[in-house]
């Protein structure tokens, strides 16, 4: 176990991976607690008091989702999460308006679901254009209007990258859309809360919303589905006709108010989170490249949410680096941990070579994370990745003014 | 991803880093694997005059896995003749280190760096 400058105020180990999950926010869990016992009604009963007190916290629930994106509770449905609702968005609008129009316009780095959803609708006959990203993570607005055509149902560009937290241009990127008469989708999981988003002031026809990647509960989401001018969406799930026969199925209360209140508490304290967290990204950011030679930002610099830091340490492998800062709850930007040995999709497209690629570590801030954790794991970083560098016969390589890509290395 | 105990203690107390000099005779050197792959193995052995390898040292570019695969092979290799040391297999490091069917490549790597630097130093003594 690690030495005793650890401090009495820190516990190990420290959680940095919040764009995995959050925890919950005990101000959420307190708000969610009623309506798993004594509010337990159904909120689709109209016959008694039961059901009366849970539709009531639903609708609260729902007004304060809305306010926090600028829409109309009208316009928000709860979900199990954001990868239904990323389904439900894609497919739901395909399939709708399938006889008028067949294609859909993503870009490479979203999240799989997204991708996995639009291979699905490429095989039902649609055609998808996955565009590239430049070297910063962001699309490029001149080849995003060259793929937009008058055939083009829905444009699906996530608004926060889970993997490097780049932002992307919503208004702009909504704007082209609707120019062609598209509607304009964004997978907002990893920016609802975290920076100011508004939907008629970006552009947005639809955003999908997760619970707890904003200190909520899990197995709880929203879609938000324009209704000026109309969208409409095929429903995947049939039944009672819930949420305007959107997606049917007795809502929870809990988690609903959940993410509810997680999101009344993200619209008032959205200000002082980001200056917290910036304010520990840049801390964090700072303390490492000076200590560290040859570390690289993946992604763009400014255009970014500051609490999702995808660093790579050059020369030292991401998964041996894993391991050497176990007391840190990080993220390997290489997929290496889960056997297919193959470096990040999303740093690939960002043309972070693959060498680069196997070094790189995602670090996660968020309202939780303390200055103290901070300064923890930094210094924990920079003593293991010195020690690693010393065992990596590319780092010796490299000081004895050796340039790597003049070997023939055996590719394995 | 769970570790072997061996594994782990291979990784966090490596034996035999470090580097000795190429160009000396006594020295055969082996580096194998690609960056790009996430594995490079550098594998030093010295050799005595009578062909015994009194000494070994490495560095390693990879996960834990490869960093315990070749730290042990520097410890397997020590005082066995080159013929001994090129019988090192693969197998024998991963049952060794209980490494997971997605770690075998490290095992392999680590025998393809015994194999490499037995290779350089008999090409240093072709005309011995």
């Amino acid at each position: 176990m690690p030495d005793a400058n650890a401090g009495a105020n820190i516990s190990l180990p420290i959680y940095l991976d919040y764009q995995a999950t959050t925890p919950l926010d005990p101000r959420v869990l307190e708000a969610m607690m009623p309506y798993f016992t004594g509010k337990f009604g159904n909120p689709h009963s109209r016959s008694h008091q039961f059901g009366w007190d849970a539709e009531e916290a639903v609708e609260e629930a729902r007004r304060n989702v809305a306010k926090l994106i600028g829409a109309d509770e009208r316009e928000v449905i709860f979900t199990s999460g954001a990868t239904e609702s990323n389904n439900l968005a894609i497919k739901g609008v395909a399939h709708f308006y399938k006889d008028r129009r067949n294609e859909i316009v993503t870009v490479v780095t979203e999240h799989k679901c997204v991708l996995d959803t639009c291979r699905h609708l490429e095989q039902e006959g649609f055609k998808v254009t996955y565009l590239p990203v430049q070297q910063n993570g962001l699309v490029d607005l001149d080849q995003l209007r060259a793929a937009v055509t008058d055939k083009t149902v829905i444009v699906s560009v996530m608004a926060v990258n889970n993997e490097i937290g780049v932002i992307q241009p919503l208004r702009e990127i909504g704007e082209i859309a609707h120019a062609k008469g598209a509607f304009f989708h964004t997978d907002a999981a990893q920016a609802t809360g975290k920076i100011p988003l508004d939907v008629n002031g970006m552009n947005i026809d639809l955003m999908s919303i997760s619970g707890h990647k904003i200190y909520g509960p899990k197995g709880v989401g929203a879609l938000y589905v324009r209704r000026k001018p109309r969208v409409r969406l095929e429903a995947m799930i049939n039944g009672g006709g819930q949420e305007r026969g959107m997606r049917s199925g007795t809502l929870s209360p809990p988690l609903c108010v959940g993410l509810g209140e997680a999101c009344r508490i993200a619209s008032e304290e959205m200000g002082q989170d980001l200056a917290h967290v910036q304010q520990l990204s840049t801390r964090f950011y700072d303390r490492i490249t000076a200590a560290l030679p040859d570390v690289f930002l993946n992604g763009d610099r400014e255009q970014r949410f500051p609490g999702n830091l995808n660093l790579s340490f050059a020369y030292v492998e991401g998964e041996s680096m894993i391991m050497a800062i176990r007391d840190l709850a990080v993220s390997s930007g290489s997929a290496c941990t889960s056997a297919s040995l193959e470096p990040s999709y999303v740093l690939r497209a960002l043309g972070v070579e693959e060498e680069m690629a196997h070094t790189s570590i995602r670090f996660g801030i968020g309202r939780f994370t303390t200055e103290a954790e901070i300064d923890y794991a930094v210094d924990l970083i920079i003593s293991k990745i010195s020690k690693l560098r010393e065992m990596s016969p590319l780092w010796e390589m490299v000081q004895e003014g050796i340039d790597l890509k003049s070997i023939q290395w055996a590719e394995h | 991803m769970a570790y072997s105990d061996k594994v782990v203690d291979h990784y966090e107390n490596p034996r035999n880093v470090g580097a000795f000099d190429k160009k000396d005779e006594s020295v055969g050197t082996g580096l194998v694997g690609a960056p790009a792959c996430g594995d490079v193995m550098k594998l030093q052995i010295k050799v005595s005059a009578d062909g015994i390898i009194e000494d070994a040292k490495f560095k390693t570019f990879g996960c834990g896995s490869a960093i315990a695969s070749s730290s042990l092979v520097t410890e397997w290799v020590k005082g066995k003749t080159l013929d001994e040391a090129a019988e090192i297999k693969n197998t024998q490091i991963a049952q060794h280190l209980a490494l997971p069917p997605v770690k075998i490549h490290c095992s392999v790597l680590a025998e393809d760096a015994i194999k490499a630097a037995i290779a350089d130093y008999k090409a240093k003594h072709t005309d011995a």
